[in-house]
């Protein structure tokens, strides 16, 4: 795209599940390890469908690197979570359940055992650079047509997967 | 190491104007004058001079942020430290080389006190056609004589959701129509909506925005927001052109996600300023800044970034004791 006032093209880069180029630590004196560097992308790439690889932990709190492909399990957490599309589009629905999916103060998200009973809230389709919310108590599923790359900002738990030595700048 | 402690922050009027126009002004023992080309920082013994831009710049970030986390360092030899209701301002405190000769000086004021006067000096000495947070292709400059203000462009706060951007009685989604265009590197950024389907009763929760298309809309550089909170996990949204107009060292742990195009950062050790790497970030790369370091970044393009915090007040004592390592995991 032109951008009219300077007359120079415009290309705003965003990574995608197949097209990214990584970066990384460039050390003069440090152990790369300590940045714990990823790459969303490419965790996502080697990643099963709704694996949640944690890319970012910052004590108790997570960001977890999810590739969206096909039917989610339901999930539920006792807290606010956030969902940041980096490639694709999928679909969030959402379950108020009749009674509580998760135990109180419990911190993470926690996979159902299925559809919960309860009222439907509703659902949203999202794509790249779409920001959703994912209330406190409600259950959610995602479902994609075709792969997809979310990245959840949510606290450590039950399914958050750490494998930091494989995804991680070693050297 | 000279080392001077307020209880009560000694805040001087300012004076009348130099004969360039601008009002001086002091706390403490620190005493700012600017001339048509820089601020100069006078401290007992000595004086120390910034370029005007990279001074202006700085400090408007160090006012809205609130001192921010931790250090803010103006460039090699001038900062601040947050101590939380207290602010540190320093002289050579994080420069080896004023170290070792113990030529440092720091000062400590109640924060509300150094507050009212940096907010101050950045209205008097701002000239009308410079932004400080706009890209240097974006404004005017800052140089010369005293001539008019820019209210409106220092008075910024750092903009906050408490739960997430664009829920209802939340942080504002920008908009073309409170004047917010698509800046002029984003102008490829798509502006579409996400498709929202509530049940009846369930329109404040069935809730999602375009973050980048907001991103794309920011008139600031260098500038974060938060837009996701998760207790005290904050996602920061900024968006960055040019160089970081200050070297911040954190006094905790925070991360970057870099949404967009590429930042090239100078990670020092935090101290002694001694180079420790260059972090290359490019998009969908997500890195650790250790709370042991200082950093500055270098965007060739605007580019989009969060930073991700965590606003947990206890853990700067708890990096200072020890009891956390400077490192967020261990593999």
């Amino acid at each position: 795209m032109r951008d009219a006032r300077k007359g120079h093209c415009v290309e705003t880069v965003f990574g995608s599940l197949w097209k990214y180029t990584k970066g990384g630590v460039q050390s003069i004196s440090v152990n790369p390890k300590h940045y714990a560097f990823s790459n969303v992308f490419e965790v996502v790439s080697q990643s099963k469908p709704y694996e949640r690889v944690a890319v970012g932990k910052n004590l108790k709190y997570v960001l977890e690197a999810v590739r969206s492909e096909g039917e989610s399990p339901w999930y539920a957490a006792d807290h606010d979570e956030a969902a940041l599309i980096m490639d694709g589009e999928v679909e969030v629905h959402l379950i108020q359940p009749d009674k509580p999916a998760v135990p109180l103060g419990k911190e993470g998200a926690v996979k159902l055992a299925g559809e919960p009973k309860g009222k439907k809230m509703g659902w949203m389709k999202i794509r790249r650079g779409h920001l959703a919310l994912l209330p406190k108590g409600a259950a959610y599923q995602f479902r994609g047509a075709a792969p997809g790359v979310v990245l959840l900002q949510s606290m450590q738990g039950d399914c958050t997967v750490e494998k930091w030595a494989q995804i991680c700048q070693l050297r | 190491m000279i080392r001077e402690n307020f209880n009560v922050s000694t805040v001087v009027p300012p004076q009348l104007r130099n004969k360039q126009g601008y009002q001086n002004f002091q706390i403490g023992q620190f005493r700012f004058e600017r001339d048509e080309y820089f601020a100069q920082i006078l401290y007992p013994g000595n004086r120390h001079i910034v370029p005007i831009e990279t001074f202006l710049r700085a400090l408007a970030r160090d006012v809205a942020w609130g001192f921010f986390y931790g250090t803010v360092s103006f460039d090699a030899i001038f900062g601040t430290i947050n101590r939380y209701g207290t602010v540190e301002m320093f002289i050579g405190l994080h420069n080896a080389a004023y170290r070792s000769a113990h030529k440092e000086y720091v000062e400590t004021f109640a924060s509300k006190d150094l507050r009212r006067v940096f907010d101050s000096m950045l209205a008097d000495w701002t000239n009308q056609e410079f932004d400080p947070f706009a890209a240097p292709g974006e404004t005017g400059t800052p140089y010369g004589r005293k001539h008019g203000d820019n209210l409106k462009a220092v008075d910024r706060e750092r903009s906050a959701a408490k739960r997430m951007v664009g829920l209802p009685g939340d942080l504002k989604i920008r908009a073309g129509s409170d004047g917010l265009e698509v800046n002029r590197s984003f102008a490829d950024v798509p502006q579409d909506q996400p498709e929202l389907h509530p049940e009846p009763g369930f329109e404040d929760q069935v809730r999602a925005v375009n973050l980048f298309a907001h991103m794309s809309r920011s008139d600031t550089t260098w500038n974060p927001s938060v837009v996701s909170v998760v207790q005290d996990s904050l996602l920061c949204a900024t968006t960055e052109e040019y160089v970081l107009p200050i070297i911040h060292g954190n006094d905790r742990v925070e991360w970057l996600v870099q949404l967009s195009d590429e930042i090239i950062w100078d990670i020092e050790d935090k101290i002694t300023g001694m180079p420790a790497c260059k972090l290359v970030m490019k998009a969908g790369d997500v890195a650790a800044l250790p709370a042991d370091i200082r950093h500055r970044g270098y965007a060739p393009k605007r580019s989009m970034v969060l930073v991700w915090e965590n606003n947990d007040g206890t853990l700067p004592h708890r990096h200072a004791v020890g009891e956390l390592t400077p490192y967020p995991v261990v593999f």
